[in-house]
């Protein structure tokens, strides 16, 4: 018989550790439905029979965030047939909170006591027996890092779920409590006797979402049960129901848990601490990784050692390279069987060049995400919104949020799949819709090309420089507005565990990695693969069939929609196809300048243009400084390209939160070259 | 007093919290209950948020949190 065994516990608990070591490889990450959070699921690897589910980390039952609610929701309404509740033996007061909540809703559960070996070295004991007798469930201790326990843990779950049994019930609450929790179960009309407690339970706490699901006519029974509860909670059941559990739990450890001599004892966690968001040395210390984490994924000069490719960029060739030869060889074939010119366009810059632009990316979010799991695993990461939090507050935002925006200087796509790592909706979607702001790798030979032509020698860093506070500008401002009128969110606030520090397993960094960039070319990659072939299709076709790029679809769509540019001081359809090849990706403006204004084709000649070392007179009959700057503006911060709109729908979730933060940053574009080409032409 | 108060490496104990509603009760869930002793552990290195320790573990609050919890050092 197939049965499901899911695993709630707080967030650094050791929950996904455990998941690992359950299943394996034989996992699979989905998203629960209208959220974006991973739901995880995998078959236990010695019973294939068993799936188990790994609930997102909640520290209570009482929903605070996204997160907690589907946690909850499952827990409740789906029933899995055993839930195993990981506690970490080393917080183990706070980490019971969420037990005795779960032991409340009586489904047949099991206790995993993580982290014995640092209990052990801290000198407790833990009884796990007397634990067991007093909650009536079975009690193992665990090492999920060593996968000490699993093998007892496991087959201790299946037998409670085979068997169906019930926690105690525990005898938590005062008299007049449970006066009004039992009186209100009489009146609820759910079959079964365990839910109509537990939900006369939340009531009596006052828990809002099971207020609201009551029917009309039972809200003022309930009501008045409440207030005669009050009357012995001093008018505050809510606050009295969390003291009385934790009363209960203190009584609890007090039997079951003998603290040792070494309690007080600073562990090398509180050292490591203390130097690492020490007042002075915090700062520098979070620049130096943040320094370690950018060049690591991105730097061409790596460690600042000339022409060394760090990790990321290596890789990076390495594909582009396999992919560049791959080509060649298909090229062959195709032209070895005949294939017409647009059998072999289609293949080659279509299908190919669609697929190889998002290969391209995939070291990129490897590279980057193995480190960002060591950083969230670690316990760092806790500590880089620890360390932010007064600077990103102000802008409604997470300190979190610092990581996505300096990855977006590299590349928007690991950036925006960083906004992961945020908690809270608001925050990850404000985050996602500003992080392409800032100017990314493949826009400066934008840059580099109008700087070599249109401005000065002596003006060249300035204007590259002023492109890029720009963008930071135009973020921040952003940021404060979607925050203050526009995405509504829960009321912001910080009241966030500071984790042990850890050393990460490899396995769960490799696993976490590999996740990244099988989502990200799944979900991802067939956006960027249709658009950039529908791209190549319209710039390489009109009525009459295969044409050149000035006769095609593209540039007839170019010349009937300049007329929208014209305010912003650029009605030329070649500028106008040059943001649209841009969507593919940014440093595509070049080659379609080169081509359409120069007839350049030669590749030697066009990386010199992209690199600023050769002008490109042609385009000074078009553009003036001023309308350059604002033509540059407008591709900063217009729709990023294909690949970043397929991973903020990747992260987003949803197709109605893309299309608004697109529709924002093509808004935004508009209105700032708007004012750009506005107010330049009245200074200059 | 209020745990905002509460210096650098001082412990205090919990007396009430706050008023009513969600902050209130994460501050709670978290373990910050009424009797439970609490230390201010360091202020982060901007001034906000704090560290404090409770039961046995390291919870992080702004200021404005921990000026609505009341203790008594």
């Amino acid at each position: 018989m197939s049965i499901t065994i899911a695993l709630a516990g707080n967030p650094n608990c050791g929950k996904t550790t455990l998941f690992n070591d359950i299943t394996g490889s034989k996992q699979h990450v989905g998203n629960w439905p209208g959220v974006t959070v991973d739901k995880k699921e995998g078959i236990y690897r010695k019973n294939r029979q068993v799936t188990i589910l790994d609930l997102p980390g909640t520290y209570s039952l009482s929903p605070y965030s996204a997160e907690e609610i589907i946690a909850r929701d499952y827990i409740v309404k789906e029933k899995p047939d055993a839930v195993i509740n990981i506690v970490d033996g080393t917080s183990i007061e706070r980490n019971l909170y969420l037990t005795l909540q779960i032991i409340e809703t009586r489904i047949p559960l099991v206790i995993a006591v993580n982290m014995m070996d640092e209990v052990e070295a801290k000198g407790d004991v833990i009884n796990c027996n007397k634990l067991s007798e007093i909650f009536g469930v079975p009690v193992i201790p665990i090492v999920a890092r060593s996968g000490k326990g699993i093998k007892e843990l496991m087959d201790a779950a299946i037998e409670i779920a085979n068997a169906k049994k019930k926690p105690n019930y525990l005898d938590i609450f005062d008299d007049n409590i449970s006066g009004a929790v039992e009186r209100i179960a009489e009146t609820l009309e759910d079959p079964k006797e365990e839910d109509r407690i537990w939900k006369a339970i939340k009531l009596v706490e006052g828990d809002s979402i099971v207020t609201d699901s009551l029917p009309e006519n039972k809200k003022a029974f309930v009501a008045e049960m409440i207030k005669t509860a009050e009357k012995s909670a001093d008018g505050d059941t809510e606050a009295k129901i969390a003291d009385l559990r934790y009363k209960y739990i203190t009584n609890t450890v007090k039997k079951a848990v003998k603290k040792g001599a070494l309690d007080h004892a600073e562990t090398k966690s509180d050292k490591l601490d203390r130097i690492l968001t020490n007042r002075i040395l915090a700062i520098p210390i979070f620049a130096a990784v943040m320094y370690l984490l950018f060049s690591f994924t991105f730097s061409e000069n790596f460690l600042m050692i000339e022409g060394l490719p760090s990790p990321g960029i290596w890789l990076a060739g390495l594909v582009e390279a396999g992919w560049g030869t791959l080509t060649g060889w298909v090229e062959s074939a195709l032209v070895s069987l005949g294939a017409s010119d647009w059998a072999f366009s289609l293949v080659i810059d279509g299908i190919m060049e669609g697929i190889g632009a998002v290969a391209g990316f995939l070291p990129l979010v490897l590279v980057m995400f193995l480190m960002l799991s060591f950083l969230e695993d670690s316990g760092y990461m806790a500590r880089v919104a620890f360390v932010m939090d007064r600077l990103f507050r102000h802008l409604g935002l997470s300190g979190k949020s610092f990581i996505p925006l300096l990855m977006g200087f590299g590349c928007s796509v690991p950036a925006l799949m960083a906004s992961r790592t945020l908690d809270s909706d608001k925050d990850r979607r404000i985050t996602m819709m500003i992080t392409p702001f800032m100017s990314c790798g493949a826009k400066l030979p934008i840059y580099a090309m109008f700087a070599a032509t249109l401005f000065a020698d002596s003006n060249k860093t300035l204007i590259v420089f002023s492109i890029y506070m720009l963008g930071l500008v135009v973020a921040i401002l952003s940021a404060l507005i979607l925050s203050k009128f526009v995405i509504k969110g829960e009321t912001s606030s910080f009241i966030m565990e500071l984790p042990q520090y850890r050393i990460p397993t490899g396995k769960s960094i490799l696993i976490h990695g590999w996740e990244k960039v099988k989502g990200f070319a799944i979900k991802a990659g067939t956006i960027i693969f249709a658009s950039t072939v529908l791209i190549w299709f319209l710039s390489s076709f009109n009525f009459n069939g295969m044409t050149d790029m000035e006769n095609s679809f593209l540039a007839y769509i170019g010349n009937s929609f300049k007329v929208i540019f014209a305010p912003l001081g650029f009605a030329d359809w070649r500028a106008s196809v040059g943001v649209v090849t841009g969507w593919i990706a940014k440093e595509n403006i070049v080659a379609t300048f080169g081509q359409l204004f120069a007839n350049i084709e030669d590749e030697a000649v066009l990386e010199a243009v992209m690199a600023g070392e050769e002008a490109l007179p042609a385009i000074k009959d078009v553009f003036t400084t001023v309308t350059a700057f604002s033509y540059m503006a407008f591709n900063l911060l217009c729709m990023p390209c294909f690949a970043a709109v397929g991973a903020i729908k990747r992260e987003m979730g949803s197709w109605k939160w893309t299309l608004r933060a697109v529709g924002f940053q093509m808004l935004v574009a508009y209105i700032v070259a708007l004012l750009i080409n506005v107010i330049g032409n009245l200074i200059f | 007093m209020t745990l905002k108060e509460l210096e650098v490496g001082q412990v205090g104990t919990v007396v009430s919290i706050g008023e009513k509603g969600p902050i209130r009760r994460r501050i709670m869930d978290m373990g910050v209950t009424p009797g439970t002793k609490i230390k201010v552990v360091k202020v982060a290195p901007l001034g906000d948020p704090i560290e404090v320790n409770i039961r046995g573990y390291e919870l992080s609050l702004r200021k404005d949190e921990a000026n609505q919890i009341i203790i008594q050092s």
